[in-house]
């Protein structure tokens, strides 16, 4: 499967995942190609679903959200709450930017961004606690994150 | 600071982060350069840290994610350094994060089937330097990405 990309490709995927604001020109320089084959190969890896769009990557701190927790989130009742209910109750919760459907100890992973601890508390609360077949909660704090390239 | 304008013009880029310079300028109704030079300033202030591409890893034939929660051996003095230092190293770890709380450290890492995921596990993985404890949560499906931040 991952003989769909070659090694230009990789060099190309690199630069972008770092940088997706370059012109095709700008990533040809980059890895040594022309602008004109730089682009038709950029729009090969996009055609091919493999460069799915850009994403901003924001300090939160400077946008005045100072808090990020990642909650486990296991249900107390499976079977009797079912899991759509559970899943469109929480995607309904505007502090929780992520939910990831899981399997192993908890059920959900979730990302909830909070303005601080007492904005997190509320959310916790009033929110994430008053969900259909909640059962098990574990809180962590993010304290830093990185993202890394990947096998490329 | 953030002005109305930097405001307006995060919020619609968040809404569609494809859209260009020209495009957010022909949006908001301003000249092209000064969307710019204000793109500019978000970035050297640090607000903006990147524009990235997304790479979709199930397309390249990645079809297993798993997330690794991880305790270090916190009575090693630099545990943390080494290991993370060590994590890196590692192709197949597409994200790393820490925390305060239960869990230590927390890494993302894909594998292109249930056997490449044992052999990552095996030889790379638990090679990683002082884990204490080490649990994995496979990945089923997204429910919600990463929606707008109410700027």
């Amino acid at each position: 499967m991952t003989d769909l990309i070659d090694a230009t490709d990789r060099a190309i995927l690199r630069v972008v995942q770092t940088n997706a604001t370059l012109s095709a020109g700008a990533v040809g320089r980059a890895v040594g190609l022309s602008q004109p084959a730089a682009w038709r190969r950029l729009r090969r890896l996009r055609d091919a679903g493999i460069l799915r769009g850009r994403e901003l990557s924001f300090d939160m701190e400077k946008l005045g959200f100072g808090v990020t927790v990642f909650l486990g989130i296991k249900l107390a009742t499976k079977g009797r709450v079912s899991l759509e209910d559970f899943e469109r109750a929480v995607a309904a919760i505007p502090e929780v930017r992520r939910v990831e459907h899981v399997l192993g100890r908890y059920d959900y992973r979730l990302r909830i961004t909070a303005r601080d601890l007492a904005d997190f508390e509320r959310v916790l609360r009033r929110r994430v606690m008053a969900l259909p077949g909640v059962g098990e909660v574990e809180a962590n704090v993010l304290l830093s994150e990185e993202r890394l390239p990947g096998p490329l | 600071m953030l002005d109305d304008i930097d405001r307006h013009l995060l919020r619609q880029w968040q809404a569609d982060p494809d859209l260009t310079a020209t495009d957010l300028a022909a949006i908001l109704g301003l000249p092209a350069a000064r969307v710019s030079r204000r793109i500019d300033r978000l970035r050297e202030t640090g607000v903006l840290r990147g524009v990235h591409g997304v790479i979709d890893w199930g397309a390249l034939g990645y079809a297993v994610e798993v997330s690794l929660r991880i305790q270090l051996d916190k009575t090693v003095p630099g545990a943390f350094d080494r290991f993370m230092d060590a994590a890196r190293k590692v192709p197949e770890v597409t994200q790393m994060q820490t925390f305060l709380g239960r869990v230590d450290l927390r890494l993302t890492v894909i594998a292109r089937d249930m056997g490449h995921w044992q052999t990552l596990y095996r030889d790379r993985i638990l090679t990683l330097p002082h884990i204490a404890e080490i649990e994995a949560l496979m990945h089923v499906a997204n429910v919600k990405t990463d929606q707008s931040l109410p700027i």
